[in-house]
This record gives structure tokens, sequence and C-alpha cells, in this order.
């Protein structure tokens, strides 16, 4: 496990703060990202996962600490700036625009053109193409490229922005809480789609509360608690219910658990 | 290679196959489709002893149809973006009276004053549009203000410097200018006479025009209708800017999240509309030979109703030029042919809403169809 340390992490995150007036959301928060790694971050709610990556991708700016992106110092003014860097964020109920085809939300912003007559035109058979390949990848059986994306299920929406943000060179994809919506099959495929974006070397952030999700596809956890990291954990160190205790809060948890039987 | 790299996953056993033919007339234009027909149906059974028919017949109710067409368009491509022109009728009446005082009054030449008032609608529908995107309003508030705000010019204007509401003397004004024709011309003139003298169509008996056809050109207002409707259906379908209209309506942050420039679209479209609108004032004015300050009222519902007809979805993100063209064909075909078949006029109303009330019933079955939504 340790061919990691060999390389350069993509994406470094240094003792983050973010303050919102008088509310400390991040107070210190230091995460590192390697290419072909999928890190979880995991915390429960109002732990600050939120706040943490829409600093990663450009959203929000720290009050304190460095972004370091390949090794410079990075500032994002907006998300533009990280999504041309590389940085792409899949937003749970925010990818897709499910009136339009499946090929044309693949290539919202980013047309292929085909000069006709020195005009440029739309160049739909290649869009069409395209799709219909990234999404055979994907194991995603379309009935045609021009199905809408509201016939698909969330899964399949879900794993239709990854695959575009993957398509379109993103080096480091945040997954914001993509199976928090899904039910038991889909979850796997959109936890399966993660694990073959892995393997092409992207460093894939997987943003969750769910621990047996995390587990699942993750090399390495870490865990936020009230806008603080308790640490980094490799896969293998670390079982189950210690992530869980970390998540909550170990002691409350317990009294919790006591009262419910074991069955949290 | 590439479907060998990755085998076609298991079709899933929970999804029908769709028929070829069904899944060739599942489109948004359907419902419009649909009106047409029944709407062409109607009327050849009640009314083709009348001369709905004929060529005079067939000029009238295609020139009323063009009017709505164009205006239609324009209100179609900002629809399916997710806004609303309410100014639309105003804006006609607004451009027509600029062109009577800066040709009559002002005395300019005719396309001095086309071009300026041009260029003055196309920066109102850019204010329009600046206003909607930068405070966030609903474009159904900001363009009511512009409604009455440019009603109540183009009949303060008039007032103050002629004291009538009606300019007239356009006509004379216009002859011999070069971009008066372009507007209230009329192009294969030729070709009628030719068929006139063949028999083809009817030609006048009796009168100063005697031996002329009855209908001696087609006019500009229907060239101005076709290039409009096909332009903006490929400018919706076949470019990269359509697929930004279309990702501005159906849902502005994931587009903007992307990249997509939404306000600039939004503004553009704001512009287009205003655009279509005078083009509709100057062909009107150019046919009438005054601009009159009542012109163009109500026409922004005629123009909506016409789009809603056309399958498009009043919340944006969905829709179709074709289908708008449509509807607004259905609508000229309905004012029209209610006259030709001698009904009572004021039913056109009650005609009206009904073909709404189904074609909007229809294209939501059909919509749902299509896009999965429930």
């Amino acid at each position: 496990m340790n061919t990691r340390s060999t390389h350069q992490p993509i994406v470094q995150m240094k003792d983050i703060e973010k303050h919102f007036g008088s509310v400390i959301a991040l107070a210190g928060v230091s995460v590192d990202v390697f290419p072909g790694e999928c890190h979880c971050l995991l915390g429960d709610n109002g732990a600050g996962k939120s706040t943490f990556i829409k600093t990663m991708s450009g959203v929000h700016k720290p009050t304190k600490g460095e972004i370091l992106f390949e090794g410079q110092p990075m500032h994002f003014d907006d998300p533009r700036d990280a999504i041309t860097a590389g940085i792409a964020t899949v937003y749970q109920d925010l990818a897709m625009i499910p009136l339009m085809s499946v090929s044309r939300n693949f290539f919202m912003g980013n047309e292929p053109i085909k000069k006709i007559a020195g005009i440029p035109f739309f160049d739909k058979d290649y869009a069409d193409r395209v799709t219909m390949d990234e999404m055979r990848k994907m194991g995603i059986n379309l009935r045609g490229p021009d199905q809408a994306v509201g016939t698909l299920s969330g899964g399949e929406r879900q794993t239709v922005a990854i695959a575009r943000a993957v398509h379109f060179g993103a080096k480091v994809l945040i997954l914001d809480e993509p199976t928090s919506a899904l039910g038991v099959r889909q979850t796997s495929n959109v936890l399966a789609t993660i694990d073959k974006v892995r393997k092409q070397g992207i460093a894939v952030v997987f943003i969750t509360h769910n621990v047996r999700h995390a587990l699942a596809v993750g090399d390495r956890f870490t865990v936020l608690n009230r806008g603080q990291t308790l640490g980094t954990a490799q896969r293998g160190q670390i079982t189950p219910d210690e992530l869980q205790d970390l998540m909550a809060g170990g002691q409350e948890l317990a009294e919790l658990e006591g009262s419910l039987g074991g069955t949290v | 290679m590439a479907d060998q790299a990755n085998p076609a996953p298991p079709m899933d056993e929970r999804v029908k196959a769709i028929p070829v033919w069904r899944r060739a007339l599942i489109r948004p234009e359907l419902g419009g489709i649909c009106g047409t027909i029944l709407v062409f149906l109607f009327f050849i059974a009640t009314a083709s002893d009348s001369g709905m028919f004929n060529a005079q017949g067939v000029l009238n109710w295609s020139t009323v149809s063009a009017q709505f067409m164009i205006i239609a368009v324009g209100a179609c491509l900002l629809m399916i973006a997710g806004e609303f022109d309410l100014s639309v009728g105003s804006m006609i009446g607004f451009s027509g009276m600029m062109i009577a005082i800066f040709g009559v009054t002002l005395g300019w030449p005719i396309w001095m004053a086309i071009l300026v008032t041009f260029a003055i609608a196309v920066a109102i529908g850019a204010l329009n549009g600046y206003i909607v995107v930068r405070t966030g309003l609903p474009s159904f508030i900001v363009t009511l203000a512009f409604l009455f705000i440019l009603r109540g010019f183009t009949i303060y204007l008039p007032q103050t410097i002629e004291r009538k509401t009606i300019i007239g003397g356009i006509s004379e004004a216009a002859e011999g200018d070069w971009l008066a024709p372009i507007f209230g011309g009329k192009i294969l003139e030729g070709l009628f006479t030719w068929m006139g003298d063949a028999g083809m169509i009817a030609t006048f008996e009796r009168g100063t025009r005697a031996g002329e056809p009855v209908v001696d050109g087609i006019p500009m207002l229907i060239v101005w209708a076709i290039i409009l409707v096909i332009l903006g259906h490929i400018l919706l379908t076949k470019t990269r800017f359509g697929n930004w209209i279309f990702a501005a309506g159906g849902d502005a942050q994931a587009a903007r999240y992307v990249g997509v420039p939404v306000n600039r679209v939004k503004i553009l479209m704001f512009m287009f509309t205003a655009f279509c609108a005078t083009v509709f004032a100057t062909c009107q004015v150019m046919e009438f030979g005054s601009a009159g300050a009542d012109r163009g009222l109500l026409k922004e519902f005629e123009a909506i109703i016409a789009v809603v007809i056309g399958g498009a979805l009043l919340t944006g993100g969905y829709g179709s030029v074709i289908g708008a063209a449509l509807g607004a064909l259905i609508f000229g075909v309905v004012q029209q042919g209610l006259f030709f078949a001698g009904v009572e006029s004021s039913l056109f109303r009650v005609f009206l809403g009904v073909i709404l009330l189904f074609a909007v019933i229809l294209n939501t079955y059909i919509r749902r169809m299509i896009t999965g939504e429930r």
C-alpha cells in the first residue's frame, strides 16, 4: 500500500479554516488526496463535509489555510477555475437536466462543433456516438442517445455525471453524497463506477455518512467531526465500528446504541 | 472494436421495447401536428365552399398565421430559455410608432427610421433581460412593467407631438426607399401574373385592375415568418447555442455549473423577442401605411398561446420552434376560418380556449412519455 507515498499528492489541503460570521465551520482541516485513490470523507450532518468540499471545488474561499494542487498553491475564484484545473464536482441533485437528452446533457457546456460552409453546428453525430460509447463503458444500457435523463434512475444519473466529468479530463473527482438517495442495487452500481474511475488513475473524493458504502470502495478514510479532522486512516487499519464511533463522537452514540439495542 | 471491448450490458427485462413508429411520433410537436390536421379537416368539412381554400382565402389566413408565427418564434425561444416576455404587444405598438415619428414627423429616410427603431427595440429587450438576470425577479413582473411603460409612451408621444394617436403618410414616405420593400413588399409577382394569365388562379374581371391576378405575390410578412421559423429551428436544434437555450431553461444552476453562460443566453433571447416584435411592427406599418397607438394589443398572450399549443413547457427547458409555428398556424386558421364558415365571430374565443385546453393536456401526456416526468 505504500507505493502511493512514492508519488506526490494531487491535492493538499493544509489547515483549512472557514468561518461564516461567528460560526466556525472548519477549524483547521488537513487532507491529502493521491491520484488513483478513493479518499472517503465521512462525517455526520453538520460536521463540515459540504463546506470542506466546496472549499476544494472553488465555491468557498478558505478563511485560513492553503490549497496545493499538483504541488502548486492554488487560489480558486469560482468553480470554473477549479474545473479548468481538473477538479470536477458531482452534486447529488444538481448534476443533470431531466428534460434534456442524455447526449445533450453529456456535452452541455462542452458541445462539439462541426463546421458546414463555415457555420459552426452542434456535432450531434459525434456527441451521440461518444455518449453511447461512454455509457456502455459504465454499464448503462440506453435506448438511444436521445433518451431524456428524466427517464433514468437516480443511480444512472450519478453515473452519467461521473462519466461526463471523467470524459472531460477531471483529475480529481469530488462526489457529494452520491449514494445517499439511492436503493441497494443503484448504490452498488455507483460504487462500481467509483472503482472503475479510480483504476484510471483519477483521485476520487467520496463524501458519505454511510460507513458501509465508504468501506466498500475507500482506500483511506478521513472523519470530520464538528469542523475538525479526527485523523486519516488507511484501509485495513480501522473497523466499521471504530469509524462509526468516530463519526458520531463515540460516547454519545454508545449511549444511544444501548437504548436502541445495538442496531445502529 | 469498441463493441468488443465493451460488450453491451444485457437489456433490462423491465424496459419495454418501443416500436419505431411510436418513437417517430412521440415528439414535442405532436400536439401541434394533431391540432393542425384536426383544424384543417374541420374547416374543409364546414367551409370548403366559402372560398377559404382558393388563392385569396389561402393568402388571407396564411398572412394572419404568419403574423402570429413571427412573434411566436421569439416567444418560443425565450420560453425554452426559461423566461417570459409580456411586453411583446406593447413593443409592436411602440416600434411602429417610432418608425412613424422618425420617418414622418421628423422626416428621416425610412431606412434610417427602421434601422434606428430596431436598435432601440433590441436595446429595450436587452434592458428587460438585464433587469431579469440581475435582480432575479420573475420575468413575468419585469416585462409586465414594460408592457405598461411602452404602451404609455406609444400613446403619449404621438399625442404630444402630433395631437393624434394615429400617424399616417408612411406609404408616401417609403416611396422609392430601399429597405421598406424588405418588410412591405411582395415576392414572386411574375409567377403569380403568369399563373393568372395561364388561368391557374382567378383574375379580376372588372375595374382598374382587370386582368391582374387576385393574388399578385407573396407578402414579405410570410417570407419573414418562414425565414424566422427555419432559422429559429436550426438555432435551437442544430447549434451549441441551442443546447444552451435548453440548458438555461431546464436548470439554470446546473447549466452554470458546467460553464453555460446562462445570463448571456437569456439576455440575447429577450433581445431576439424584441427583434421579432419589431419585424412584425415594421411589416404592419408598411402594409397599413400608418402607425396606431393601439397596435399589437394582447399580442403577447397570442404569442404565448401559440407557443404552448406547440408543445413548449411554460416553465422552460422544453419546446419546439416548429411546434410554435404550427400553433400560430392553428391560431390564424381558426380566427379566419370561423369568418369563412360564417360562424358568429365572438365564438372565436370559445374555440381558442377549447383548443388551448386540449392541446395543453395532450402535450403534457406527450412530454411525460418523452421525459419520464411523473
